[in-house]
């Protein structure tokens, strides 16, 4: 006798996928909640089991299962660890929307969310928002007002988060968060590809001049860059914490926005970014109206990388004399399998030595959102990454997306009394040796 | 619902602290079994402690109210041997998890229980030093769990078991007393309890630190990857090599559902649909390691081999053999369930074994994949199901009747998976009812009450039914389709 599944009939995980696992624990050691809690049902074979459970009807949706995938970074190391080729990335995504759907989450809990995603899918907001952090940023500097983040730091969960917010805002100039690229940037000589931008929403406002070196490059090595104008939010956050109606609303609209342009690749410079676009295909397979346009628009999309990677360089590069540590972020390097083309691209640059730090599989703990609905596991993680990167000494640290960017700032800025280390975007080194200045850093 | 008593509970979140001790039953579920999934048992509590003294303790607490316990590593043993008691408690040693010392002058680590295998070597790595078994779960399986299952890897041909490497072992016993077995020397007075310990399956006591020897990397090692057009084939090659008074480092085969499976999981460049593949790996002082090579090259070519990849360089060597590690776990990938058996047949009777197997696999309508550290003849043969198709209760008995069939040809049952639950039963076909007492009596003085991993290793009426393991004929075998030797 079977019970029924304890998903709603709306795409429940699907029993084949569940059965690809053979529980062999392969993917343990790479698991961060695991390597931090060493428990079962934080590791990728205890939540699948879990999720097994509860499709049979074994368990409910509240409770273990619901608290166990809140745990998940989603950082899909286990999807590169697991011999047996186990989708968890489809089944946290097919679980993800379930939960959201029906258990009802704490007031304080649902208030937070909905402040994160009030805020950050949208330009204008993080624009105001950057507005204010810059007068904050200021005040901040005040030994009064240092105090009152103090005293609030220690009043409980909530303002714990508010605190993570807080101590990951980078600082940002003013102009940088208001500007834009142009909207068409002609390849230098002939051109080789025609290639969209991505511009990206946190990107765009906090990382401005990663889009703007990402451009330079892209035209130094031969690439006819369109930037859309009116472009929005890929909704890669919202995609990846289970808020499946509003993921779907954007990458239509993202879709819709791209696909008419006459281009070889979309490009991004976000890894959160990148695999959520190339996952559009999936979302939107059930919608006759989208799926064909969705599987089409996902199959274009490219990292940056990848396409620098595949083009011969041309533009000569001079020299940066520095150790590097790349940093794979987990939406690059797990979800997209993209780990050697930036490698290969940093490569190309004469003088720039590339060193490896230890775990480079383990995730940074900024996974999304997570550092700020989880800021404990999450600083444990990034405290961890950070010894590890110091350990290999170098002069410079790059990674392809601006949650790792923030929370490593944050994590190697804290064990000061260290030398300072410079983060960046891979693409800003390469800028940087292409035009002959020094890596102007944000 | 809880089946253990209030004070026992109470005793638990003294010594561990409540958010310690799981108790909820959806969680408690994630620990029902171990990498062999056919048998599930929902433990009463899982403890998590971080350090020996709470295991001691929270042993202490088991024999202070007579409750059953079962020590789990990473939980990934292939005989059942983490699987629960229902009425007893599993002591979690995945928080004992840190390297309490590297010495590189005496070349030892002193480590707690569940630091992964991996990790030994890592850490001993920049010492230039390295810790040799190395079972295929290396990256994840722990050093606890491989001390309780004895466990081995394809190096053990030329460098032993677990047991040739662990020199001491500081223990919890069933009365939560702490004992050392061993010392820092391989020489030592008086019997070798630390070896009684060894394999004993968490049978006698959980360990709690474990010192282990570590050996120099080698000054070469070379590698190469042979196909050929048949299992006889290269067996043949495997008895020449070791005939020819060479030791490799390991001698590994794989036969085509093996192959077929890993480079579907990791594209290591083997040949899809050869018959089998052998890889052979040489190590040691470079000019040594270079003659060998070329001999072992000779007698490859000379039995037919099709195909002779010799890698390049680390990474090809290490794409080789994360083809051949990843074989067992990928076989996930070509069925949705799979059985592993663990048997020991002597190297001249490989062949034989291996058309006997795929006999009765065809007998029953079962596929059954192999892999196996051919230098010494252990095989592991992988019986493919599918538990949807209600192919379990067929695939468990095809298991049991490989392993059976090992002990017929001469071997034994187990190389290195241990016997677990899985096994038990069987004991009785290999051991006789004087040995099974011994085993017992020993048993019994490391743990009079019967309170460490019961109902493992060692046969009982309530596993196996009133005649525990002895023959039974199989309905096939009764029908006259199959035959037995
Ligand atoms: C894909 C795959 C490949 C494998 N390949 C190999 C291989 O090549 N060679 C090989 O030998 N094995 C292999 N195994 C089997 C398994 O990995 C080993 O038996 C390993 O030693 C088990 O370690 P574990 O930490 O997972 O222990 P667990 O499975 O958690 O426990 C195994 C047994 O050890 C006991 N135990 C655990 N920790 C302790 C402790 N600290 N003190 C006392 N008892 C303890 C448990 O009670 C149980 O009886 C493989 C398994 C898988 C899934
Ligand atoms: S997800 Fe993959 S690696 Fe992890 S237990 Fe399942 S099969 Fe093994
Ligand atoms: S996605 Fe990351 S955190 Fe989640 S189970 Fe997989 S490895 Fe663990």
């Amino acid at each position: 006798m079977s019970t029924p599944s304890a998903f709603d009939p709306h795409r429940p995980p699907s029993r084949e996928l569940l059965d690809d696992c053979v529980h062999c624990g392969f993917c343990l050691p790479t698991c961060p909640t695991y390597q931090l809690w060493g428990e079962e049902m934080d590791s990728p074979r205890g939540r699948i089991y879990l999720m097994s459970l509860a499709e049979q009807g074994e368990i409910g949706l509240d409770g273990a299962l619901h608290e166990h995938i809140d745990a998940c970074l989603g950082c899909m190391a286990c999807v590169s660890s697991c011999p047996s080729g186990v989708r968890y990335d489809r089944l946290l995504e097919a679980v993800r929307p379930q939960l959201e759907r029906n258990v009802p989450r704490s007031r304080s809990d649902r208030l937070f969310r909905n402040v994160i995603f009030a805020l950050f899918p949208h330009r204008r907001r993080l624009q105001v928002a950057a507005a204010i952090g810059v007068v904050y940023q200021k005040l901040r500097g005040l030994p009064a007002m240092a105090r009152l983040t103090e005293r609030v730091a220690g009043m409980g969960a909530t303002f714990a988060r508010l605190a993570a917010l807080e101590a990951l805002l980078p600082p940002v100039r003013l102009r940088d968060a208001f500007a834009a690229l142009p909207e068409r940037i002609p390849a230098a000589g002939t051109a080789r590809r025609r290639v969209a931008l991505l511009t990206g929403c946190v990107q765009d406002v906090f990382f401005h001049q990663v889009n703007v070196a990402t451009a330079r490059v892209l035209a130094a090595e031969g690439c006819e860059v369109l930037v859309p104008r009116h472009q929005h939010c890929c909704g890669a956050l919202e995609l990846h914490s289970g808020r499946e109606l509003s993921a779907i609303a954007r990458a239509q609209r993202t879709i819709a926005t791209f696909e008419k342009l006459p281009v070889d690749a979309i490009i991004t410079n976000v890894a959160g970014c990148g695999s959520s676009m190339k996952q559009y295909g999936e979302l939107l397979a059930d919608d006759p109206a989208w799926a064909t346009r969705a599987a089409a628009f996902s199959a274009t999309v490219r990292d940056v990388h990848e396409v620098l990677a595949e083009l011969e360089p041309v533009a000569p590069r001079h020299p940066v004399r520095a150790r590097v540590v790349y940093h794979d972020a987990c939406h690059l390097g797990h979800a997209q399998g993209v780990r050697a083309q930036p490698r290969a691209v940093l490569r190309t640059v004469p003088g720039l030595r590339l060193v490896e730090a230890a775990e480079t599989e383990l995730c940074c703990g900024s996974a999304g959102i997570y550092n700020l609905v989880a800021p404990d596991a999450a600083a444990e993680l990034g405290a961890r990454k950070a010894a590890n990167i110091r350990a290999a000494h170098p002069d410079l640290v790059v990674t392809a997306n601006p949650g790792c960017l923030l929370q490593l700032r944050r994590h190697l800025a804290a064990t000061s009394g260290d030398a300072f280390v410079p983060l960046m975007h891979p693409v800003q080194v390469l800028d940087a040796s292409i035009r002959g200045t020094a890596p102007a850093m944000d | 619902m809880t089946r253990i008593d209030a004070t026992a509970q109470r005793g638990f979140d003294r010594v561990l602290g409540a958010e310690n001790v799981i108790s909820d039953r959806a969680r408690l579920r994630s620990y029902e079994c171990d990498g062999l999934t056919g048998y599930r048992v929902i433990p009463a509590l899982v403890l998590l402690p971080r350090t020996a003294e709470q295991v001691a303790a929270a042993v202490r607490v088991c024999a202070e109210h007579g409750i059953t316990f079962v020590a789990r590593g990473a939980g990934t043993g292939l005989s059942g041997g983490a699987l629960p008691v229902a009425d007893g408690v599993v002591i979690s040693l995945q928080r004992l998890r840190r390297v309490l010392a590297v010495d590189p002058v005496d070349r030892l680590a002193v480590l707690e229980p569940g630091v992964t295998n991996l990790e030994i070597t890592k850490a001993a790595a920049p010492y230039g030093l390295y810790y040799a078994p190395d079972p295929s779960s290396q990256q994840v399986c722990t050093i606890g769990g491989n001390v309780a299952e004895n466990s081995g890897g394809a190096h053990c041909l030329k460098y032993g078991f677990t047991t040739n490497h662990v020199l001491a072992l500081e223990v919890v016993l069933a009365d939560g007393s702490v004992v050392t077995l061993g010392g820092d020397t391989t020489e030592q007075l008086g019997p070798d309890l630390r070896g009684v310990f060894l394999g004993s399956e968490g049978t006698l006591g959980i360990a709690t630190k474990v010192t282990v020897r570590l050996l120099r990397t080698p000054e070469a090692v070379r590698t190469l990857l042979a196909d050929f057009p048949s299992v006889a084939a290269a067996g043949e090659v495997v008895s020449d090599i070791i005939a020819g008074g060479i030791v490799p480092a390991a001698v590994e085969m794989m036969d085509t559902l093996a192959i077929e499976a890993a480079e579907a999981a990791v594209c290591a460049g083997y040949t899809l649909g050869v018959p089998a593949a052998l890889v052979v790996e040489l190590d040691g002082p470079a000019q040594e390691c270079h003659n060998q090579f070329e001999r072992v090259k000779a007698i490859c070519e000379a039995h037919g081999c099709t195909r002779l990849h010799i890698a390049a360089d680390a990474e090809e060597r290490a794409a080789i053999w994360r083809g051949r590690k990843s074989a067992f776990a990928a076989v996930g990938r070509i069925s949705p369930d799979y059985f592993v058996q663990d048997g020991v047949v002597p190297r001249t009777r490989l062949a034989e074994v291996l058309s006997r197997i795929g006999e009765m696999g065809e007998a029953v309508g079962l596929r059954v994949a192999n892999v196996f550290h051919a230098g010494d003849g252990n095989l592991h043969p992988l019986v493919l199901y599918d538990a949807s198709a209600g192919e379990t209760a067929r695939a468990e008995k095809l298991s049991a009747e490989i392993a059976e069939l090992c002990v017929e040809l001469g071997g034994s049952l187990s190389g290195e998976h241990g016997i677990g639950t899985d096994k038990a039963c069987s004991m009785p076909k290999m051991f006789s009812e004087a040995d099974l007492e011994l085993m017992g009596r020993v048993r019994d003085a490391f743990d009079p009450g019967g309170l460490c991993n019961p109902g493992k290793l060692l046969p009982t009426p309530r596993l196996c039914g009133e005649r525990p393991g002895k023959y039974r004929p199989h309905p096939l075998e009764a029908a006259g389709v199959i035959e037995r030797l």
